[in-house]
Order: C-alpha cells, then structure tokens, then sequence
C-alpha cells in the first residue's frame, strides 16, 4: 500500500487548469521528485497534498484515509519552503520548536527534540540567533530542522535548493540524501532542475501543462523517455522524425533522410510509412577517423562544430543531406582531437535509438 | 559622508533657520522671566507653574490624552484590517474604489472632513463629547495607519501563514502568532502617529468637540485669540517636546522594521 495516493486530482485557477486530473503514489520512506519547467502544475500539487490549497476534483488518501478536505494543521505532512518562510520575530529555537508547542507537548520534551534537531542539522550554535542574522545556508538548515522536528509522516520540499550557490547546493544535496535514509520519512521534491533531481531522486515524476508524463526511475527517465518533452528535458538528444520502412523480426527499419536507422520493436506495431520520433543521445554515438561501410546505424559527414568542456567534446556534424548530428566523447589523452572541417564516421547501437511519442 | 562646502553650510543654516526660529524663539521665550511676550527679562520656570495650576488647561490636556489615545487605537484597528483587506483578498470589484475612500481622508480639507462629521452625528442624534472627537480623529488616524501597515504587509513572506498553518497552527493561531508580531513596529509606529495627528488637531476637533470635551490645542486656540500670553509659550514647548518625542519613536521604529527586511 502506498503511503500518498493522489486519484484524479484537479486544480483549477479561473480558465487555467494547473493540475489536469493527474494520478501519482508515494511510497514509504522514498524521495520522490517533481521535475518540470516553471508553471507546470507542480507547486500547486505540492501545497495540494499539504492541505494549502484545495483541489477542485479527485481525492488525496495518507496511509489509505481520505485528507483531501483535512486543513493543514491537522495534516501529519510537513512542508520546506522555497522561501524558507522562518518567522523573523522568533529565535532559531523558538521557529524550531513552533510545530511542537501547537501539538501541546511539554516543554521538557520540546526541549530534548528541538535540540536533537538541532544537532542532527549542525545548528546547534545558533539557537538564539534570530533568522535575518544567518546565512541562507544556515537558513536553509533552520527551515528543514523546523519541519523534520515534527517528525511528519511525508515531508514536501520546494526547491529547496534554489536559492543556495552551486557548491554549497551539491553539498546539501548528498546531506537531503543522507537524512532521508536516516529518518525513513518520505521526500516529495520540487525542482525545475534536471541536474538536482537526476541527485535526489529515487523516482523522478516529470510534469509538464498539468499532467504527469512519466514517472520512473531517473536512469530510466534518462535512458529510455517516453516522449520528446521528457527526452529534450533531461539532456541534449538528437531527434530524428523518421518513416517507417519496414519490421523485420525483432527490429524495425526507418528513414530519416539519408539516414538508415534500425532499432528494437518493443511490440507496438508500426506500420509502413508510419511517423516516428526517434531520440538518440549525444554519448551513445561513436565518432570515428576511419571510415566505416555504409549501413544502418551509421553516417558521415563534416564536423562543423566544436564544444570542448574539459572531460568531454560535443561536436556537430553535418550530413550531406544538410541533416545535423551532435555526438559527444570523453577527452581521452592519447587521442588526438577532432577538427573543424575533418570527415568523421558515427555509429551506434540499435539500443540507443529510443522511440519516442510525439504529441 | 560627503564633506560639505561653505555655501552648502550657509544654505543648510538658511534652510534650518527659516524652518525652525519661530519655534525656537517659542521655546526661549517659555522660559521668560517677563509678562511680556517679546522682551527678555530672564530665566525663569515662572509661567511652566503658572500653567500647572490653571485647571482649564489642564483638563483640557487631560481630554488630548484621552482623545488621542482611543482615536489612535479605533484608527490602528480600522487601519490595519483595510489593509489586509486590500493586501490579503487578491482583485475583487471595488478593490481600488475602497483604497481610495481609505486614504481620502489624507488629502481632504480638514474643515470638509469637521462639518462633514458634524453633520453626521447631528444627524444621527449623537451628543457631541469625547467619543466623537475621538471618532472623527480616528477617521484619518486610520488612514496613515493603512499606509504604513499595508506597506509593512506588501513585504512579508506570504508564506510565513502558510508555515505557520503547517506546523499545526489553526488560522486564528497563525494570524495572532505569526502575522501580528512580523506587523508589530508598523502597528506601533502607526498607533503612534495616529496619537499624535490626534493630539495636534484643532480644526476637527472644534467642529465636534461638545461641552466638557474641548482639546488642548482647541483651548490654546481661543485663548491666543485674546492675544499670545507666556503660558501658551510654555505649553506649546510642553508639546513640541511630546509630540516631537513619539515622531521620532515612530520613525526611528519603522525603520528598524525596514532594516529588518533588506537582510
């Protein structure tokens, strides 16, 4: 039994739909993370499944009971802001202890569990600083110790990490990872960046408009896309709009232009002539000086572009059809690199050419 | 700081000048030894006596008090819940409209804003006194009071309710615990300027105040039309030094608030 189960759930903002019947499940104890370009619905099903807003259609079940309609403070989930939202008036301790004097516990027990927090955030110096005196580091750790000190059942995260500079962010990121394993609680993310989520996740779930395109785990989610949204989304791919020549056995044949492409049918029937999108990303394509026999998979053509980056090259190459193709390859030593103008060769293999839904 | 040239200090000297000798020379003169306004005879603490004994002008004082600080506290209620009206409920018909009834008190001629309250509680058959200055006052009290709290409101987090409300707190909770204290120096700052726009009123205040309910500055106001006596020297320097004192607490509050946010 999962332990969020969210049915058909809508939310509607005048004429804009945010959230389009939209279904998801949380496991116990995971990190799950909503991954989507800004306005995408995935905010708004956030504060929905707090209790902040209330969806217009469907239900939201905890541990199998309905909390649709339950008011946030009667919720056992807690929520991180993106603006980490800590009360300006109150000390470190007393924004830390907030939650547990509403559950009317004593003090001697907020005590203890306040300064448990405390010491489980590395905090533990600043209990009596007020928050504008911190870091956003510091802040960031108050906020989520704020929110861990209850102890909630889930606890929702909104892009925690925006507002962290980028080596402070991958440290707190293996730091979300460890505290999610040490507490049990189930993470539900909020991120636009496909990097951070790609770190955090055990499942990534990628919205787009309203609706969840797919949910799985973050190397399926890279390796295999379901559709063009969520290949382009998670790193540069090729994309070939191709025609259906033919299936034979277990692969199908297609052309794209020049190109003759083949790759394993998955049981989907395509007919002859038929439209597909196929995505093909940039590191599963070999480059080579030698040339290769002509045949399916392959291709050459003139480099017509170089992007060096340190451990990696992406170049473009243009076919003699006009067509472009971007591959890139580690920066090994002993070879020599690539020039403007050479002729390459490039294969791959049917695998790696990834039939994608074009909406 | 930038340093200042000679002819920014004789204009800055000018400036002050012009500004503040005629209420410095109040102040001078409140010492006087002399029953005479304008000649010097010396210091003395003669006519601050004089004024402590004179029962009218203390009653009178002790009505300011009580006006201002019911005006101020009506005007930081009204004030406050207009503002969360006009912050808190997003667009709806009639928003600007009623932002702008707000505020119109701010820049009505005060004698427009006295005969119009007067008439409506002539109207209304209420007995002219106390409450009704203290009414009429908290009209434009809240006003100011709008202003600042809604400015103070346009800048917090609203997600500090929201956080509040995760954490286990009722909407009433929320609001008491977390809203009012992130408002408190703009509700203080505006309670106080309301108190003292109250206290410095005479044109209202003589239009609605009733037997037994004249004000201080309603009081020194007829009386200096029988001409200027050293104790109305005395008794403005009484309340430049107040008025003054709870200006400066307001302002200096506000900005401490102010500080707080750019962090």
């Amino acid at each position: 039994m999962p332990l969020l189960n969210i049915q058909g759930v809508s939310k509607y903002y005048g004429d804009e739909t945010a959230v389009d019947n939209l279904d998801l499940e949380v496991e116990e104890g995971e990190s799950l993370v909503l991954l989507g370009p800004s306005g995408c619905g995935k905010s708004t099903l956030l504060r929905m499944i707090a209790g902040l807003e209330m969806p217009d259609e469907g239900k939201i079940l905890l541990d199998n009971q309905d909390i649709t309609r339950l008011p946030p403070h009667k919720r056992p989930i807690n929520m991180m802001f993106q603006s980490y939202a800590l009360f300006p008036h109150l000390s470190v301790r007393d924004n830390i202890a907030f939650g547990l004097r509403r559950e009317g516990m004593a003090s001697a027990e907020i005590a203890r569990r306040v300064d448990e927090a405390m010491a489980m955030l590395e905090i533990g110096n600043y209990g009596n600083r007020k928050p504008h005196q911190l870091s956003g580091g510091q802040q960031q750790r108050v906020a989520l110790a704020r929110a861990l000190v209850k102890r909630p059942r889930l606890l929702l995260l909104d892009e925690p990490l925006g507002a962290l500079d980028k080596r402070l962010r991958q440290q707190t990121q293996a730091e979300l990872r460890k505290l999610n394993r040490q507490t049990g609680i189930a993470f539900v993310f909020v991120t636009h960046d496909n990097d951070e989520a790609m770190a955090l996740a055990d499942r990534i779930a990628v919205m787009q408009a309203g609706r969840l395109r797919q949910v799985d785990h973050p190397r399926r989610i890279y390796d295999r896309p379901v559709d063009r949204f969520v290949a382009t989304l998670m790193a540069d791919a090729n994309l070939f709009e191709s025609i259906v020549v033919e299936e034979a056995e277990d692969m199908v044949h297609a052309r794209c232009g020049e190109l003759e492409l083949q790759f394993r049918a998955d049981g989907i029937p395509r007919p002859a002539d038929s439209y597909q999108l196929l995505g093909l990303r940039l590191e599963q394509i070999e480059v080579s000086r030698d040339p290769l026999p002509k045949g399916p998979n392959t291709a050459s053509g003139t480099v017509i572009d170089i992007d060096y980056i340190g451990d990696m090259t992406t170049i473009e190459v243009r076919l003699s059809d006009n067509q472009i193709v971007k591959a890139s390859q580690l920066n090994a030593l002993h070879e020599p690199l690539i020039e403007l103008d050479e002729t390459v060769w490039l294969t791959w293999e049917a695998d790696a050419l990834v039939p994608l839904a074009d909406a | 700081m930038k340093r200042l040239g000679s002819i920014h200090i004789t204009a800055l000297t000018f400036g002050l000048a012009f500004l503040y000798l005629p209420i410095l020379l109040v102040v001078i003169f409140s010492f006087n030894a002399s029953k005479l306004v304008t000649v010097w005879g010396g210091f003395s603490l003669h006519w601050y006596g004089v004024l402590f004994s004179n029962s009218a002008y203390l009653e009178a004082a002790l009505n300011s008090l009580k006006i201002a600080t019911t005006a101020a506290t009506i005007a930081t209620l009204l004030g406050t819940l207009g503002a969360l009206v006009l912050t808190r409920l997003g667009r709806f018909p009639g928003r600007q409209a009623i932002g702008g009834f707000m505020l119109a008190p701010m820049v009505l001629p005060e004698v427009i804003l006295g005969v119009s309250t007067l008439m409506l509680f002539v109207s209304l058959g209420i007995e002219r006194g106390l409450l009704t200055v203290a009414l009429a006052h908290a009209t434009f009290g809240a006003a100011f009071v709008l202003v600042i709290v809604q400015s103070k409101l346009v800048s917090l987090d609203p997600n500090l309710e929201a956080a509040a409300r995760d954490l286990g707190a009722g909407p009433v909770q929320a609001f008491l615990l977390v809203t009012v204290p992130s408002l408190a120096p703009a509700l203080v700052a505006g309670w106080l300027l309301a108190f003292t726009l109250s206290l410095d009123d005479v044109v209202v205040a003589s239009f609605v105040n009733g037997p037994g309910a004249t004000t201080l500055p309603v009081r020194v106001y007829s009386a200096v039309r029988l001409g200027v006596s050293p104790e109305i020297n005395a008794i403005s320097t009484i309340l430049l030094v107040v008025v003054s004192a709870v200006v400066i607490m307001a302002s200096l509050l506000q900005k401490q608030a102010l500080m707080r946010d750019q962090r």
